[in-house]
């Protein structure tokens, strides 16, 4: 073959930067109510076009409509409203505390709350999550004592993870909240064993793995997807594109040249894109792997496109690599928002009621702070002893640590 | 206790029995890895379990190294007692971060609400024309990461006993099982034809369950004039040396090399005054470094000679110059002559 000029890199880059005006017409974007709903023992061939299509329950004008529909109760629907809810004054609160020096990091799932909450309630108490570090909703929504989870951010005496970890890497195994780690990818193989094990005792409790759109790239998200295609084990596998991983966009991650659900069909998974700002979206697609890997008839991917309104982590400053305001051009709007105006045209829920709801959560979390404050922050008060960190090292403490532990407190 | 019938094995056949073992005693053991099913393994530690236990119990994986060890965590953290097999040593490295960031720390992050009761079984070590890449002892690359246990036996008897023990501990284990030494106790002589276990008093295997303590080393010849510290096939190695040498030499079989018998080390020296430290693996930050230091700060006024040691060459695993680049008994024993000389010049 002729060569007609010489060879070039190719460098995805997002569509916009800052200084422009935000522009999401490369999200390719379904009508709400178009996708259909197949059975739970589908072949994943037959439903190829459901991981290009985007699954949407509510439209534009907060109807519900279409075959996934999840038809909740009023209750259920008020519960999921406010866990989100809950889940956004806590990151809030804590994104404060943050600044105020009780912390040192914290990240928000601004704008991603849908997806945590609604799938932790369409699930079943024993089934195990092994979430990322952004789904603390999964805590929220089943009632998870909020100070606790502020003792471990702020480090403190009654952190029960003892100030050996990072902030928000929650361990909550009564709660089925796998132990979070700081290396990416790697709990999504982990959550595929989980469900393998739990396939081997023939018990019928399932497992739900998630991971962010940049670190499908990690060798871990390939391992996952083999295992669950070779052995079928009772798996969510949950992909979260919320366009950016730190200062990249998802096109950086591979997303430019296809998407990360229809990566499922190369393992014959069924897969599915999902409108993550869609409380009952992701509530019917969650309820709909969940009784497909209940019934053993095996994993199922699903990508949640959704938007990381908030900033990567305190850390981070998104003005310096993304437009400053364009989560409020993201076609897919917000996930309260959304719900709230859902429930209003039921006519089970008033702007009044959310507002007490929102003044109630605050008081709630405010509350609780002032408590977890009560047993120090990073910065004051009662810390964790400093034995602490010879413990858990291994089951019983081996003589080299001992002895280690011994020197540290001879020298303080 | 009842005296056990004995029976005579190799190291494949009394690590077979282990995790035969383990599969009829505990319903939570599972044994999984490439090849490790059907087929029963590429050097048949597995023969014959698939066909006994189900293909639920034992069975073949993906070649994804990190997918194995990845899937066993996570088994791990459901109740199960997964006994994974990474085929050669040399390729546990893609499963590195999962053995190193998580394994070893799920218990330490969680405060112990979650822990990683793994069993990774791999073959190491050289001495059989295994080239770069089927010859390797990356056992200082474990030593050096909180959290984890590192095992390597050197005998059929030690091997089903600290097996038996490493699948019931709690902890992950990295358990290095030397291939040279599979079949027969190698000691360096390549030149001559090998013995067969059979011929060794340590493939006299008690049958059924028993255990070999994690943490305590085996003084397997006892002398006055110099300890040699060893694991692996070097303990067979060593004490080729020994006899070469004509030194009288307290042979020291570590057995477990974290958490480390630092007491029988530190004992032997202090009796000896010297000491020679040898392994396989490459010199540089290998753990004869931490071997060193360990018999340096607790046995310095006993010691009469500098420490030695007989180490792999700084270089990747040679084909071709295999014997040149294994620990010979003459490097040893030159090592050991070395130690007493040193006594020599006062």
């Amino acid at each position: 073959m002729k060569r007609s000029k010489p060879l070039s890199l190719h460098v995805p880059e997002p569509s916009t930067r800052p200084g422009d005006k935000p522009d999401f017409s490369h999200i390719s974007i379904s009508q709400a109510g178009n996708a259909n709903k197949p059975s739970i023992d589908v072949c994943a061939s037959s439903i190829r076009q459901l991981a290009f299509d985007l699954v949407r329950v509510l439209d534009d004008d907060a109807n519900a409509v279409g075959d996934w529909q999840p038809n909740l109760s009023k209750q259920e629907l008020t519960k999921g409203l406010t866990a989100m809810v809950k889940t956004r004054i806590f990151d809030e609160r804590l994104q404060m505390a943050q600044r105020q020096g009780k912390t040192s990091i914290y990240v928000q799932c601004r704008g991603e709350e849908a997806i945590a909450c609604a799938q932790k309630l369409a699930l079943s108490k024993h089934d195990m999550f092994f979430p990322t570090y952004r789904q603390q909703g999964l805590l929220i929504a089943d009632d998870f004592p909020v100070v606790d989870m502020i003792n471990q951010i702020y480090s403190n005496s009654k952190d029960k993870l003892g100030g050996r970890s990072l902030p928000f890497f929650y361990s909550e195994k009564d709660h089925g909240f796998f132990s979070i780690s700081g290396n990416l990818g790697t709990q999504f193989s982990q959550a595929v064993g989980w469900a393998m094990a739990s396939a081997i005792k023939g018990d019928n409790r399932i497992a739900s793995a998630f991971i962010g759109d940049g670190s499908t790239a990690e060798s871990d998200f390939h391992a996952a997807l083999v295992f669950a295609s070779v052995y079928k084990p009772p798996v969510l596998l949950n992909v979260v594109n919320n366009q950016w991983a730190i200062s990249s966009y998802q096109g950086i991650a591979g997303g430019e040249a296809a998407n990360f659900a229809c990566r499922g069909h190369g393992f014959n998974i069924p897969s599915f894109r999902v409108d993550g700002n869609d409380y009952l979206a992701v509530y019917a697609v969650s309820k709909w792997a969940e009784q497909r890997a209940r019934n053993n008839l095996g994993p199922t991917l699903i990508e949640w496109v959704t938007y990381r309104a908030a900033a990567h982590s305190t850390s981070d400053d998104p003005s310096r690599y993304r437009p400053i305001d364009d989560y409020q051009s993201w076609p897919l709007g917000d996930p309260i928002e959304r719900l709230k105006a859902h429930m209003i045209k039921l006519g089970i829920w008033s702007e009044q009621q959310h507002q007490q709801l929102e003044q109630q959560l605050t008081q709630e979390i405010k509350a609780a702070a002032k408590q977890a404050e009560a047993n120090g922050t990073l910065k004051s008060g009662p810390h964790p002893a400093a034995e602490e960190l010879f413990e858990h090292v291994f089951k019983e403490l081996p003589e080299h640590i001992l002895k280690q532990r011994q020197q540290m407190q001879e020298q303080q | 206790m009842a005296e056990s019938k004995l029976q005579t094995m190799n190291m494949i056949e009394a690590i077979k029995d282990a995790l035969d073992i383990m599969l009829a005693k505990d319903d939570n053991v599972v044994v999984f890895g490439e090849d490790v099913g059907y087929f029963g393994g590429v050097f048949r530690a597995t023969d014959g379990l698939q066909q006994k236990y189900g293909k639920s119990r034992v069975f073949d994986t993906p070649i994804s190294e990190l997918g194995i060890v990845g899937t066993a965590i996570g088994m791990g953290a459901y109740g199960l007692r997964p006994v994974p097999e990474i085929q050669f040593a040399d390729y546990i490295l893609p499963a590195y971060d999962q053995i190193a960031s998580e394994a070893a720390r799920l218990r330490y992050r969680s405060s112990g609400e979650f822990n990683a009761p793994l069993t990774i079984r791999t073959p190491c070590g050289g001495g059989i024309f295994g080239g770069q890449t089927h010859s390797q002892s990356p056992e200082a690359l474990f030593t050096h990461v909180a959290g984890i246990k590192t095992v390597m036996p050197s005998n059929p008897y030690d091997a089903k006993g600290l097996l038996i023990q490493a699948i019931e501990d709690d902890d992950p284990v990295i358990f290095f099982e030397p291939k040279r030494i599979y079949n027969g106790p190698f000691d360096g002589y390549h030149d001559k034809p090998v013995q067969p276990w059979s011929t060794h008093p340590k493939s006299q295997v008690p049958e059924g369950y028993y255990k070999v303590p994690i943490g305590k080393a085996a003084v397997v010849q006892e002398g006055s004039d110099v300890t040699v510290l060893a694991y692996g096939t070097m303990v067979h190695v060593s004490l080729a040396a020994a006899k070469l040498s004509g030194v009288s030499c307290e042979v020291v079989d570590l057995r477990t090399l974290l958490p480390l018998d630092s007491q029988t080390i530190v004992d032997s020296v202090k009796k000896t005054g010297r000491c020679v430290i040898v392994h396989e693996a490459t010199k540089t930050s290998g753990f004869g470094a931490e071997l060193l230091s360990v018999v340096q700060e607790n046995c310095f006024y006993y010691l009469e000679a500098p420490i030695e040691r007989v180490c792999g060459w700084d270089t990747p695993y040679p084909h071709a110059q295999e014997w040149d680049y294994f620990p010979s008994p003459k490097r040893i024993a030159s090592a050991i002559v070395r130690s007493v000389k040193e006594l020599d010049y006062e």
